[in-house]
């Protein structure tokens, strides 16, 4: 186990890329907290106290109050656990299919390459919220376990053609490695060879690409949401939070946007340096 | 002009004979120390390395990887990273005290008086600059020349160093260049501001065999002309006999023996130089000599080990070669650092290696056990090239046919473009044929599908160039031989396959431990090794060897040749063995073929070839290889060859050699010359030779 | 040349046909009558035979085969339909929108790269060094904060300071420049903002890798000063990929100004593309797709030209 080339990457992420653990620190107290919320959330996060609307923050109301006198504070813990539920589930399914696309094409090459890189192409010339946005309309919204599919589609889709170029690119370079030229050699079925000898060996750009996606997917949600066609009413999203809030409310109460896009800001930051940290530690030219 | 410059200098003597010579040293380094540190913690590079270098000669610096010969040299020019720290009692250049000179003053130096060329040209220009911008620069910085004169200066130094058409060329960008013409516009760069000294690191190593007699050939001639200088850094020992006055052999860091070259390589007083010269194959001379190498692969700089670095691998070494190390002077009037140089010198001890062996014995094949037939084989490449997306074929193969037999080593040799790599990758049918039969053993593959292939992959296998990159980095040695043997279904159980990949990594000289690694783990010695056991677990009766020694150190690079010829033995397996090195192949083939932008040229059994190669590119070829057993004969040991390979883009019409050949007539234009034998087991495709 | 301007022509047009066709049949999958829903979505009522006359009017009625070539043929003339909302044609209303949306996008993208340039240099040359980890972490920040929230933000400090905040419709820029150019250079630099943290990020891992090559080191054996081998010999080599990506990024603009048009109540495209979704009026937001699929294949073709007569190797052949 020792020798294997991931414990080496470990223990070089660990030992040279200090804000990536910090990054790992946030996310890992995010989750907590955003799973933990409704035990250390001191209000519900639907609330409403027609007597505290719009309060600044103090001892009692950490963040200060809504319009609705709901507690900003317990609104954005309760956030935090569909931000990144819809954020990492959507950014695994899109890479996963992603990668499996990209792969496949930078293997077998010559028309099935060509055709699958003219249809990335044009899914790739509409702006990715605009093609979210679409998605959206034309599903509506469709509940299932108390998570809307219909969205965390057109999360994902949008994704899909973006994964599979980059995942293509480093699956190239693996493809022309003498080893896998050995592995034909060798009379290995194209199954064995990509899934044996040419995943493992791209499950580094993956895991880079999964961080940095998971920062876009969450920022999405939440244009989504501020727009007001992602999570809808009553969920607390944090994009929500600042959807539709007028420009007097905000000059008057600040603290009703700031807090709010704090969190975003902050989750997705983390999961950007997260992925920064990853490639640096695992580029294998930045090894030498 | 340029002669004028030159007359203005002062006069310098003549090359010294000896280490101890009258004439002041240009550079002068003593006790060089280099570290790196680095995330793994202190690297030291160079150790503790002593030597001059006097005006006007040539110096070679030699050495394999690890030895610190490059890093030594960046050192002087101080060009190393920020990260890497160089201490040394001495670093004097004419004068200038250099480990006191200021980042502006040394900057003043650089490119001026003490010139440097890199190894690769390709990268080593500006892709986005032209060439006469590139040359232009140091002209302007150095001689503050107006753009005028420098751009015509320019023009002359491109006529220098040999540029046709210099005029159109010097707008022209890298691209638009060969690998040789570019090497030419380094060196143009390197001597434009009349260097005293030039500093070459490994300046013909990514070139041709042809390409680099030209370079070779043309560094040598102006060096002599203009009394410069020049520091040749390799780790090719031909080069260093054919064109070095003295040379430096580098091991782990450290100075090992320093000379001239007629005595470091005829009467070696150092046990590494001893075996290093007895791993070098040679090319002119008898056959019989034995092929010795050297056991295991140099040091890291990471894990050297206390006094003589080479100690662990010698088997001579004593107690006494743990102690500090230091220089003296030999009975021949050459330094060594070994303890036991008396000993060399009276022939008391001599370097001998368990790997070592004769060449392979030709045997005279009867072709009733034929294993590969090839009939009319051709190869075409599409490409596509920029956004124009022109497209633009290339043909790598035509018209190859060739009749391997069983027992044979078929060795193939060529400069790039001629095909070989496409040739072994056609009968590996990694790739299908543009045209013309593939057969094995009677059967047609040609067109084969993969499923059909596979029963036919277990008869046919392969070793590739890089070590490095022909393992997968994440599979376990262990893993790497058991799979083939599961998937074919050669070995009934795991517990089977394990224990006959334990015996396969005995077979090629590795241990059983070695199962457990990751290729990473191992050198690039040993991970050719793994390759070989690999491609033998399938038990194939063929194996295409495609450069499977060249980017071996010297050392290692003899062992793996000898395994393969004992394998071959042992086995009697059959070897297509494509190569650049006609050194290396003469130790292994059986028979040769010489290949020219995709077609053979020339079929000769082995000794008739190296005896005499009739065809003028086989002759040129052979003439332009470097050996160590031409000390100091530079240019007049190469015949003149003209002119660059042409791309296989646009191959001249009828004979593709006709454009470099003194012999050519306006009927090779014309004709196509057809392979025709001319004696028994010769064929030659030369419309000159009947 | 002319082959390759045909070439393209042809990969520009099957991109724009089959975005077309895609949007076309997307669209048509959406449950309920986006006609009747004009009608009756305020709680209106509408009898059977007038929504028949209304579907008839928009063209609804028909089967879907006659739609897609009367929408194919459309578009070949520049006629995108009719919005079923305004009931004016799609053409006017995204005509009188689209002007200020493509004018904050090139402001926005001439600052993103300008901003930059000098943090990606400044990262490259202190790699490794406290000052490198500062630039890496301002521009993952930059990257990170949502452009509707920054542009709160922006809005929320002009006014706590100057009282004052951007409404471009109030100046028209013939007449009064300078403002006109201050009202759109608020809202651009709030988009260019993560481009620029983008493209300072892509630029300083080129220039490391850049500096790193054999080319760089052999300027420096020539004796040329540090900072020429930097603007001179590296820099030029760095920017080729970050003009590779200039497409993509501009299709990201765009998207982010989808946003922000709403914060700074621009009147532009981006805005109509919401209200378009809203209202489910099908006409528009094919219209709008196709434009910004245009607008991505005609800055593709843009780019390949720009690589071109930067890259002598793709230049000159």
């Amino acid at each position: 186990m020792s020798g294997s080339p991931t414990f080496k990457s470990l223990k070089r992420f660990t030992r040279t890329q200090p804000l990536g653990l910090i990054a790992l620190v946030l996310i890992t107290a995010m989750l907590l907290g955003g799973s933990f919320a409704p035990q250390l959330a001191p209000f519900g996060p639907l609330d409403a106290r027609f007597d505290a609307v719009l309060t600044p923050p103090n001892a009692t109301h950490w963040f200060g109050t809504d319009n609705f006198g709901r507690d900003i504070f317990s609104r954005i813990l309760h956030g935090t656990r569909p931000a990144l539920l819809l954020g990492i589930s959507t950014a695994l399914i899109g890479s996963l299919v992603g990668a499996a696309i990209g792969t496949a094409s930078a293997y077998f090459g010559g028309r099935v390459d060509a055709a699958l890189q003219r249809a990335n192409d044009v899914l790739l010339s509409v702006p990715l919220i605009v093609a979210a946005l679409v998605v959206v309309a034309v599903l509506g919204k469709r509940m299932v376990a108390g998570v809307d599919v219909n969205l965390m589609l057109a999360i994902t889709l949008p994704y899909i053609p973006v994964m599979a170029r980059v995942m293509r690119t480093a699956a190239l370079s693996v493809r022309v490695s003498p080893y896998i030229d050995a592995a034909r050699a060798l009379g290995f079925s194209h199954t064995r060879i990509i899934v044996g000898h040419m995943l493992p060996n791209l499950v580094s750009p993956w895991l880079v690409m999964i961080s940095a996606f998971t920062a876009q997917t969450i920022l999405l949600e939440a244009s989504l949401s501020f727009l007001g066609v992602g999570v809808h009413e009553p969920t607390p999203a944090w994009g929500l939070m600042l959807s539709g809030v007028s420009v007097e409310t905000f000059t008057t109460a600040p603290w009703v946007i700031l807090f709010p896009g704090l969190a975003i800001s902050l989750t997705v930051f983390a999961f950007s340096l997260l992925g920064d940290a990853l490639r640096d530690a695992l580029d294998p030219r930045t090894r030498h | 002009m340029l002669n004028a410059s030159v007359e203005e200098r002062p006069q310098v003597g003549a090359a010294p004979a000896s280490a101890s010579a009258p004439a002041a040293p240009l550079l002068s380094v003593r006790n060089m120390n280099v570290s790196f540190a680095t995330e793994g913690g202190e690297v030291q590079a160079v150790r503790g390395l002593s030597y001059d270098v006097y005006p006007g000669e040539i110096l070679s610096i030699v050495g394999e990887s690890g030895s610190g010969k490059s890093v030594s040299s960046l050192a002087v020019m101080r060009l190393l990273a920020d990260n890497a720290s160089v201490s040394a009692d001495k670093m004097v250049f004419d004068g200038v005290n250099l480990l006191e000179l200021g980042r502006a003053d040394m900057r003043a130096l650089r490119g001026k008086d003490i010139g440097m060329i890199f190894q690769d040209p390709m990268m080593a220009l500006n892709p986005v600059m032209t060439v006469g911008e590139q040359l232009i620069e140091p002209l302007r910085i150095h001689l503050d020349m107006s753009p005028a004169a420098a751009r015509v200066r320019a023009l002359e130094l491109l006529g220098l160093v040999g540029i046709p058409d210099a005029a159109t060329r010097i707008d022209q960008y890298p691209h638009q260049f060969s690998g040789g013409m570019r090497q030419r516009v380094m060196i143009a760069i390197g001597l434009s501001c009349h260097p005293k000294l030039l500093i070459a690191d490994e300046p013909t190593t990514a070139l041709d065999v042809t390409i680099q007699a030209q370079i070779l050939d043309l560094m040598q001639d102006l060096c002599h002309r203009l009394r410069i200088a020049l520091v040749i850094i390799t780790h090719n020992l031909g080069v260093v006999a054919r064109y070095a006055d003295r040379v430096l052999v580098m091991y782990g860091g450290r100075m090992v023996e320093q000379g001239p070259c007629r005595q470091v390589f005829q009467q070696p007083r150092h046990l590494y130089t001893a075996g290093l010269l007895a791993s070098v194959p040679t090319l002119v001379g008898p056959l019989g000599r034995r092929l010795e190498g050297i056991d295991g692969s140099p040091p890291s700089p990471a894990h050297l080990p206390p006094g003589c670095a080479f100690a662990p691998r010698c088997m001579h070494a004593q107690p006494a070669c743990a102690q500090e190390v230091h220089a003296s002077l030999t009975d021949i009037g050459t330094l060594s650092t070994c303890v036991r140089a008396a000993e060399l010198a009276d022939g008391r001890i001599r370097w001998t290696s368990k790997l070592g062996r004769e060449p392979s014995v030709q045997r005279n094949v009867q072709s009733d056990s034929t294993l590969v037939e090839v009939r009319a084989l051709e190869k075409t490449y599409t490409l596509k090239k920029g956004l124009f997306g022109a497209q633009r074929s290339v043909q790598a193969l035509r018209d190859v046919s060739l009749t391997i037999a069983a027992g044979e080593t078929i060795g193939v040799v060529g400069e790039s473009g001629c095909g070989k790599s496409t040739l072994g990758r056609l009968l590996l049918r990694l790739e299908e044929p543009s045209g013309g039969q593939v057969r094995f053993l009677t059967e047609d593959i040609t067109h084969l599908g993969d499923r059909a292939l596979r029963s036919f992959r277990r008869h046919t296998q392969v070793i590739f160039q890089d070590p490095y990159s022909s393992l997968n980095p994440r599979q376990r040695v262990g893993s790497i031989l058991i799979e083939p043997m599961l998937v074919h279904g050669i070995a009934a159980s795991r517990r089977e396959a394990s224990d006959e990949a334990v015996r396969l990594l005995q077979e090629v000289g590795l241990r059983a431990e070695h199962s457990e690694r990751f290729p990473h783990q191992l050198s690039g010695g040993q991970r050719q090794r793994v390759a070989i056991a690999r491609a033998l677990a399938m038990k194939p009766e063929f194996i295409v060897c495609d450069e499977a020694v060249s980017a071996l150190d010297v050392s290692v690079q003899a062992q793996v040749v000898n395994l393969l010829a004992d394998l071959q033995e042992r086995l009697g397996l059959s070897y297509l063995f494509i190569g650049h090195d006609l050194a290396v192949v003469r130790q292994i083939a059986t028979r040769v073929v010489v290949m020219y932008l995709g077609r053979i040229v020339e079929v000769a059994d082995r000794d008739s070839f190296y005896a005499e190669p009739l065809h003028p590119y086989a002759q040129v070829l052979m003439a332009a290889v470097p050996s160590t057993e031409q000390i100091g004969m530079g240019r007049s040991a190469a015949q003149a060859i003209r002119g660059e390979p042409p791309s296989p883009m646009a191959p001249p019409s009828g004979c593709a050699f006709r454009t470099r050949c003194a012999r050519a007539t306006d009927e090779c234009a014309r004709t196509v010359p057809e392979l025709k034998t001319v004696a028994p087991g010769r064929m030659v495709a030369c419309l000159h030779i009947a | 040349m002319l082959k390759f301007l045909l070439r393209r022509s042809a990969q520009f047009i099957f991109t724009l046909w089959a975005v077309a066709t895609l949007i076309f049949f997307m669209l048509r999958v959406l449950p309920g009558d986006p006609v009747e829903f004009k009608y009756t979505s305020d709680g209106g009522a509408i009898t059977a035979e007038q929504l028949q006359a209304q579907r008839e009017r928009f063209g609804y009625d028909q089967p879907m085969a006659i739609q897609y070539v009367r929408w194919i043929g459309g578009l070949a003339r520049m006629d995108l339909g009719t919005s079923i909302w305004s009931e004016n044609p799609v053409s006017e209303e995204i005509g009188s929108r689209f002007g200020i949306t493509i004018q904050l996008a090139v402001t926005a993208l001439v600052i993103g790269l300008l901003l930059a340039i000098p943090l990606g240099v400044l990262g490259a040359i202190s790699r490794g060094t406290w000052l490198d980890q500062v630039v890496r972490v301002c521009t993952v920040t930059g990257q990170s904060v949502p452009s509707f929230w920054l542009a709160m933000l922006v809005l929320l400090a002009l006014l706590a300071t100057v009282g004052w905040i951007p409404s471009i419709e109030a100046v028209a820029f013939k007449e009064r420049p300078w403002e006109y150019l201050a009202q759109i250079f608020v809202p651009a630099v709030v988009v260019g903002w993560r481009l620029s943290s983008v493209n300072a990020r892509l630029l300083r891992s080129s220039l490391i890798e850049v500096l790193s090559q054999d080319y760089v080191r052999t300027a420096h054996a020539k004796g040329v000063a540090p900072s020429r081998v930097i603007w001179r010999h590296a820099l030029a080599n760095a920017m080729l990929p970050t003009i590779t990506v200039i497409g993509i990024e501009f299709a990201g603009l765009l998207g982010g100004l989808v946003v922000t048009e709403q914060v700074f109540n621009i009147n532009g495209i981006g805005r109509l593309l919401v209200q378009a979704i809203s209202f489910s009026d099908l006409a528009l937001i094919q219209g709008l797709v196709m434009l910004f699929a245009l607008i991505y294949v005609c800055v593709g073709l843009c780019v390949d030209v720009l690589q071109a007569a930067l890259d002598p190797r793709i230049r000159v052949n």
